[in-house]
């Protein structure tokens, strides 16, 4: 089992779920995060007075899935949020211990699928 | 004439009685001239106080039915619509409308408020705020995609020429005014050349991205919901409280004992409107839609504008209660057939609904009220229906004309729309370089 946690341009959610919707991956968790990479920032100003804005807006994907599953779950992200300009973002793939689904008390591969 | 006659008469009544310090130098003829000239203009510029109240009734409509991305941008854009069109209605505009009658087509004096005279002050105060109404229902209709400097640009001219010369036919000696032609407060003068107007920068413009689309060769309408209803309600009530400067001012007299019918003739409407908004979507969507709702108190309002001097409390209703259902039926039909999007339903409300209550004139109009309007349903025959007819339709044919060409040389020079990346980014960073809500967590993913 392996979580896949993907950070993206927030306006690219919309193509990325259609993605990985094409590609039969229907859980996934979304959130609002603030981060900085690559990106450099870019200044708002208020009143007159610049300001830095170096933490930009991003969006968190977490979806867990089986092995076979990790590669187009990958690949469908990508698709959806590939522009090619810095700031597409990065995804993180990490072993996963255990799931445990609290409805049934399923566990491992079943609790996931 | 026969209340004037009986208000003069308490007047001079109080007068005697009271035995005021006036009475005694002054023939009393004179001292009633100065005291009805005092009551116009108490009345007058307090309505134009109310009238200017409804663009903080806009505002807040058209941000709240928005996304909180772009609210920042669309306050500017109310900002300045009023503030940039109002300098030039004093410049041109004013004069374009009310100015001596050239030929029955334009004013040609009055441009400046040179020499004018304490009422000619009182008119133009009167009139500013109704030309900026006309100039600020486009925002909404525009919203989320336009950039600024095109609006602004749009503001001038629509308040300097396209608002002018149409309400110079209708109400500044023109030829529609000459035919007979009656819009009380501006169903169609005010609202319908709005709502049009909105229309043209809609269809030119081009959907927000995301609200059509194709899936498999078949355009799917998609919601884009707005971030804010109590604001949108907030902005309706706002525009409620200042329509009776709008309606019950444009009597344009303080001894006008007709000022409560006028007033209650709205509330009777915007009510109607509200209820039967409410009932259509309730029927149609299976549950009772808070914005539709709020839409149809705002049909309502703008159906009785034209007719709230002369049509009965049983015509408000009914006009009210066409208004409401209508409202529904042409947000849906613009949105899912027409596929153009008006993210707060400007034309639905200013434009469709101004022109049936423009026509509603010739419909429920009681002689009784106003001498010499009288509609279908009181015995006058189909003249008066097919007098507003030709208003109505003038108004569509000369708005979408100016209108298209306005927004197609704005596309073809400087541009109307701003970038699809700025776009997703949100208007208030793009074209302002600030945020409305900063501090705010929100989720900009559409």
């Amino acid at each position: 089992m392996k979580l896949i946690t993907a950070y993206i341009q927030p306006h690219k959610l919309n193509d990325v779920k259609e993605e990985l919707y094409k590609a039969e991956v229907y859980k996934l968790s979304v959130t609002n995060s603030l981060g900085c990479g690559q990106q450099k920032g870019y200044t708002e100003s208020y009143r007159g007075v610049d300001i830095e804005v170096n933490l930009l807006k991003k969006t968190r994907l977490e979806i867990a899935v089986n092995e076979d599953f990790v590669q187009r779950t990958v690949d469908a992200i990508i698709r959806g949020a590939r522009t090619g300009e810095i700031g597409d973002g990065k995804i993180f793939v990490t072993p996963l211990e255990e799931c445990i689904r609290i409805r049934s008390g399923e566990t491992g591969k079943e609790a996931i699928g | 004439m026969k209340k004037r006659i009986a208000l003069t008469l308490v007047v001079v009544g109080l007068l005697f009685g009271g035995g005021t310090l006036f009475a005694q130098d002054a023939s009393t003829a004179d001292t009633i001239k100065l005291y009805k000239q005092a009551f116009d203009m108490i009345w007058m510029v307090m309505a134009a106080a109310l009238v200017f109240f409804m663009q903080a009734g806009f505002a807040m409509v058209e941000t709240g039915l928005t996304r909180a991305k772009n609210a920042g941008n669309i306050i500017m854009k109310n900002l300045m619509d009023f503030s940039a069109g109002a300098i030039v209605y004093w410049a041109i505009g004013f004069g374009l409308m009310f100015g001596a009658d050239s030929g029955g087509i334009l004013g040609v004096s009055k441009f400046f408020l040179v020499g004018a005279d304490p009422a000619t002050y009182r008119d133009w105060m009167f009139q500013v705020v109704f030309a900026a109404t006309a100039a600020t229902i486009v925002s909404g209709a525009m919203a989320e995609r336009t950039k600024f400097s095109a609006y602004l640009i749009y503001s001038v001219v629509v308040s300097a020429i396209i608002y002018p010369f149409f309400g110079h036919w209708a109400w500044g000696g023109g030829w529609l005014g000459q035919m007979g032609f009656h819009d009380f407060a501006g169903s169609t003068v005010v609202h319908s050349v709005g709502g049009w107007a909105a229309l043209a920068g809609a269809m030119l413009l081009g959907p927000r991205k995301g609200k059509y689309v194709k899936v498999g060769g078949k355009t799917v309408v998609k919601a884009i919901p707005g971030h804010n209803i109590p604001l949108a309600a907030l902005g309706v009530f706002i525009l409620w409280f200042g329509w009776y400067g709008f309606n019950a001012g444009s009597t344009l007299s303080g001894t006008d004992l007709s000022i409560a019918h006028v007033a209650a003739t709205t509330t009777i409407a915007a009510a109607a409107g509200a209820v039967f908004a409410m009932f259509t979507s309730w029927v149609w969507f299976g549950k009772p839609d808070p914005s539709m709702a709020l839409n149809g108190a705002l049909a309502g309002l703008v159906a009785i504008t034209a007719p709230c001097g002369a049509a009965d409390p049983i015509g408000a209703l009914i006009i009210g209660i066409v208004a409401g259902i209508l409202v529904v039926l042409s947000v849906e039909f613009i949105d899912k057939v027409l596929h153009i999007d008006d993210p707060v339903g400007a034309v639905s409300v200013h434009a469709v609904n101004g022109a049936w209550g423009t026509l509603a004139v010739g419909l429920f109009a009681n002689p009784a009220n106003i001498d010499g309007v009288s509609g279908l349903f009181y015995g006058g025959g189909l003249h008066q229906l097919g007098v507003q007819a030709v208003g109505v339709l003038t108004a569509f044919v000369w708005v979408m004309a100016t209108g298209l060409i306005l927004f197609a040389i704005l596309k073809g020079t400087i541009g109307l729309r701003v970038t699809s990346d700025e776009e997703l980014r949100g208007l208030d960073t793009g074209e302002h370089g600030m945020e409305a809500y900063s501090g705010f967590q929100i989720f900009t993913t559409m």
